[in-house]
């Protein structure tokens, strides 16, 4: 079918979700005419997600409502190269977004900076315990940036989103009661903590009594109501409980929807068009410049939408299944550990602890997102690792994000699966425990990595992004270490039993584990290892950025979204100014 | 509803509730009562304002085969009904009858080698396809091992016939038999904590269990009471749509504290 070819504009953006929405308001209040494109349908606080109906856990946890529709859509997945990669034909492992909002839409709000160690992994594990600590296959690497001069940037997004929390470092001053582990802030959080359930108690005071120091996770849920510097408004969380996998009925939760979106809709440099799903970008014969980008509107008529700059914020899979797609950089070929698009694909390592009480009830039904009390001290290099055989770590929590009884009825180990004995443990214990999480990072290796699956097409006719990852040693180790160590406080909080679950054996793409892929187009130094530079710029088409965790070139051992909301302005900064006035490579 | 009077009680009582709410999708009204699928409870004449209730995929061999066993995999027990009481039957019905049933957002492309188990679901079949098949493959082994189908057996029978489908010791012919058990135990226990509106829950019978208040409530005042149960009446997203509950403006009932604990 012939595409039609639409007017010139100066920036088309593919996807509008959290970082598309961001790199829309930016560029649209530069002045720039920007169009986004959004595959999937037009969503608002209300309407759509108003009580009650948004909060039905059949309908949003078990159909995926609010999630990626796979008859359209899907990746191919395999544990090792020697395998045949088959369709994910249902959601589990991750829960990627399709419509406006994105994935943001049903977060969970938890927000962190990564820790400065987390931008030089590479060189300073190198420094501080020698070359043999990392495996030999570990392709974990420097960012190419610092958390220094990413700070004003993490500041930037946490006032946008409102974010709560209590700081633990201004300016190189530990400040009590915050997260003496976090890289120096400029300022304090934008809003104060959550409250504190049960749960977080315990878990606080046991902490604190084993010479930890904890403090309350940083969340996008919001303590109380505030208008952030673009004017939007969020409101006070009511600790519903429906957080994650939901959408907010009462705008409380950090979103595009609250956030941004209030405000983008009405500037007139940006148009929204919903329905539309991108399917290429298209190049100039050199491979250098993008020109424009094909989509299929929901009447299934092809458009071409020329534009100056090419903007990819689809997420991890889809910003390096469309560059695969394209033509944009080099792929990466695992067998010579050449190429770049594809490379060093992570996916975290995460575990619990359960802890059951028998004489203690926590309402754990209620909560918010991201609603727990934390500690840092087995996250990143906080600690030693010499001989431990691994490198990386992971935040611990007492988390009270919502327990809803189709998905979150914990049972001691050993109790059968179905039946009256079940039932009992069930009826007994759905108020009487909680988690402790631990958060793992997941370091990059050769044998991780997203290409074009040989097979498997999506409805439109294009090959699915492939996906091959198995974690290693290096997170079996760290999973078993941190969660016996969560499992030290748990056991001085006094439960009756608990179930200690590090992370073990094969990566499976059934249960959910998190929607923290990251990598297949990062970022680096050098462009013979990395796609994008420090700006989320290609290096080998400077009109295209890519923006999203796809630009992380390992995992760590925080939720992704606060560091991608960082490099988002990171990148728009540079487009703004820098780029604007001298379109080309920015790094030369 | 095509009789007069039917279609009279019908106006009557939706007028009765109001002209905001809904008519609540409830139970079958008298007319309907004598032809109703079994485990559809005949309604009193007060409650006839619903539409009937009526299995629209599950043969009357297959709502039976999925009673009994929803029946063994959460029983009714001194703790209370379980997961027939609770309609769960009709509940899987209507999943299979609707886009869960029929894969709608799923991947349905070929091929289909088996895969790993870390690959996930890769039967060729819906879940619709399952259910018809591995219910009359299940039958068939209970008919040839004890001469009766699975309904027919006495509770311990039926227990080893779940085990050996939970083990994988049983073989179907269409699908490995741990897939279809699993399916089976994932949609039980869906239809007996899922909100009532999708036909299982019936009563509130498993958030009245387990304690669970259904469409929350604001909590800003009650999240830091340490220790302190919180024990209501469980609130439907029906009961909120019929204005049976007080709200606030964004739609959070009231929740209505009961005195007795769990
Ligand atoms: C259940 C869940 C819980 C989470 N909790 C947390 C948390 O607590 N903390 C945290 O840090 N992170 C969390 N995340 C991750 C967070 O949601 C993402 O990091 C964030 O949304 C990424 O922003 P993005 O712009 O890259 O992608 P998205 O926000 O998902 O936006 C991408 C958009 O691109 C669209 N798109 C994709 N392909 C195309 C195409 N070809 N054409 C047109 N449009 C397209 C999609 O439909 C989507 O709307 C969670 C995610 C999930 C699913």
């Amino acid at each position: 079918m012939a595409a039609t070819t639409l007017k010139p504009v100066d920036v088309v953006l593919v996807g509008v979700g959290l970082t598309g929405t961001i790199m829309a308001k930016e560029l649209a209040e530069a002045g720039l005419t920007v169009v986004g494109l959004e595959r999937g349908r037009f969503r608002d606080t209300y309407p759509d997600f108003a009580l009650p109906n948004a909060h039905d856990e059949l309908k949003y946890v078990r159909r995926h409502e609010l999630m990626q529709d796979l008859s359209r859509e899907t990746i191919t997945f395999r544990n090792a190269m020697g395998e045949t990669a088959l369709p994910m034909r249902e959601l589990g492992s991750f829960l990627p977004g399709e419509g406006v909002g994105g994935a943001a839409v049903h977060w969970g709000g938890l927000t962190w900076r990564f820790l400065p160690w987390d931008f030089e992994t590479r060189s300073r594990t190198i420094a501080r315990y020698g070359q043999d600590q990392l495996a030999a296959d570990c392709t974990s690497q420097d960012w190419g940036i610092t958390y220094a001069e990413l700070e004003p940037s993490f500041d930037r997004f946490e006032y946008l989103y409102g974010i709560s929390g209590k700081a633990g470092n201004i300016k190189g001053t530990i400040q009590p009661g915050g997260n003496p582990f976090e890289g120096p802030r400029a300022r304090e959080y934008p809003n104060p903590p959550l409250k504190t359930t049960f749960a977080g108690s315990l878990f606080r005071k046991a902490a604190a009594s084993m010479g930890y120091q904890p403090f309350p996770v940083p969340t996008g849920a919001l303590s109380r109501g505030y208008t952030n510097p673009y004017g939007a408004t969020i409101n006070a969380c009511v600790y519903c409980g429906y957080c994650q996998f939901f959408a907010c009925e009462m705008g409380a939760k950090a979103s595009p929807q609250t956030a941004v979106l209030p405000v983008l809709l009405h500037n007139k440099n940006f148009t929204l068009r919903t329905l539309t799903n991108v399917v290429k970008v298209n190049l100039d014969s050199a491979r250098r410049r993008a020109l424009s980008v094909t989509y299929v509107d929901s009447r299934g008529r092809e458009f071409e939408q020329p534009a100056e700059l090419v903007v990819l914020t689809s997420y991890v899979l889809n910003n390096v299944r469309l560059m695969l797609l394209s033509g944009i950089g080099r792929p990466y070929d695992p067998v010579r550990n050449r190429g770049v698009v594809g490379r060093n694909y992570a996916y975290q390592t995460p575990s619990a602890v359960t802890l059951f009480f028998e004489d203690k009830v926590f309402n754990q039904f209620m909560g918010a997102g991201g609603l727990g009390i934390a500690i840092d001290e087995f996250n990143g290099d906080n600690f030693d690792h010499s001989g431990l055989g691994f490198i990386g770590g992971g935040f611990f929590s007492a988390a009270s994000t919502g327990a809803r009884p189709i998905g979150v009825r914990p049972v001691p180990a050993g109790t059968p699966r179905w039946g009256s004995a079940w039932k009992k443990a069930v009826a007994h214990y759905f108020n009487r425990s909680f988690p402790i999480t631990v958060q793992g990072a997941c370091q990059s290796y050769r044998t991780n990595y997203l290409d074009v699956d040989p097979t498997y097409r999506d409805a439109y006719g294009l090959p699915l992004l492939r996906m091959t990852f198995d974690r290693h040693d290096n997170e079996h180790k760290m999973s078993v270490y941190l969660t016996n160590k969560a499992a030290e406080i748990a056991k001085a909080i006094g439960p009756s039993k608990m179930n200690v679950n590090p992370r073990t054996g094969k990566y499976t793409i059934v249960p959910y584990q998190s929607t923290h892929n990251t990598g297949g187009a990062i970022m680096g130094a050098d462009p013979a290892t990395s796609a994008v530079n420090k700006y989320s710029q290609s290096w080998d088409v400077p009109n295209v950025f890519v923006i999203g965790a796809s630009a992380f070139p390992q995992n760590g051992g925080y939720n992704p979204t606060g560091t991608v909301g960082a490099l988002t302005y990171f990148a728009v900064e540079a487009i703004r100014t820098r780029y604007l006035k001298r379109p080309g490579q920015l790094l030369t | 509803m095509d009789q007069p009077s039917g279609r009279r009680r019908f106006l009557k009582s939706v007028i009765a509730m109001g002209a905001v709410g809904l008519p609540a999708p409830g139970q079958a009204d008298e007319a309907h009562a004598q032809h109703a699928p079994p485990g559809v409870p005949a309604a009193s004449a007060q409650t006839s304002a619903a539409p009937p209730r009526a299995y629209m995929f599950l043969t009357p061999p297959e709502v039976a085969f999925v009673e009994a066993a929803a029946a063994r995999l959460i029983p009714a027990d001194e703790l209370g009904p379980g997961a027939k009481e609770a309609g769960v039957a009709y509940f899987i019905d209507q999943q299979l009858f609707g886009a869960y049933g029929t894969m709608a957002k799923k991947y349905r492309q070929g091929p289909w080698p088996e895969g790993t188990p870390q690959q996930g679901y890769q039967s060729p079949l819906t879940p619709q396809e399952v259910y018809r098949a591995a219910i009359r493959e299940s039958n068939l082994y209970c008919r040839r091992q004890y001469g009766k189908t699975f309904d027919e057996l006495a509770p311990e029978q039926q227990d080893q016939v779940l085990r050996g489908l939970d083990e994988g010791k049983i073989a179907l012919e269409s699908v490995p038999s741990r897939f279809f058990f699993d399916l089976l135990l994932a949609n039980t226990q869906e239809g007996f904590f899922a909100d009532p509106v999708y036909g299982g829950n019936r009563n509130k019978i498993g958030w009245k269990l387990v304690g669970f208040p259904g469409v929350p409530a604001v909590y800003t005042d009650h999240i830091e009471k340490y220790n302190v149960p919180y024990l209501v009446e469980p609130v439907s997203i029906a009961d909120v749509q019929q204005n049976l509950t007080q709200g606030d403006e964004h739609g959070h009932p009231q929740h209505v504290r009961l005195s007795r604990d769990r």
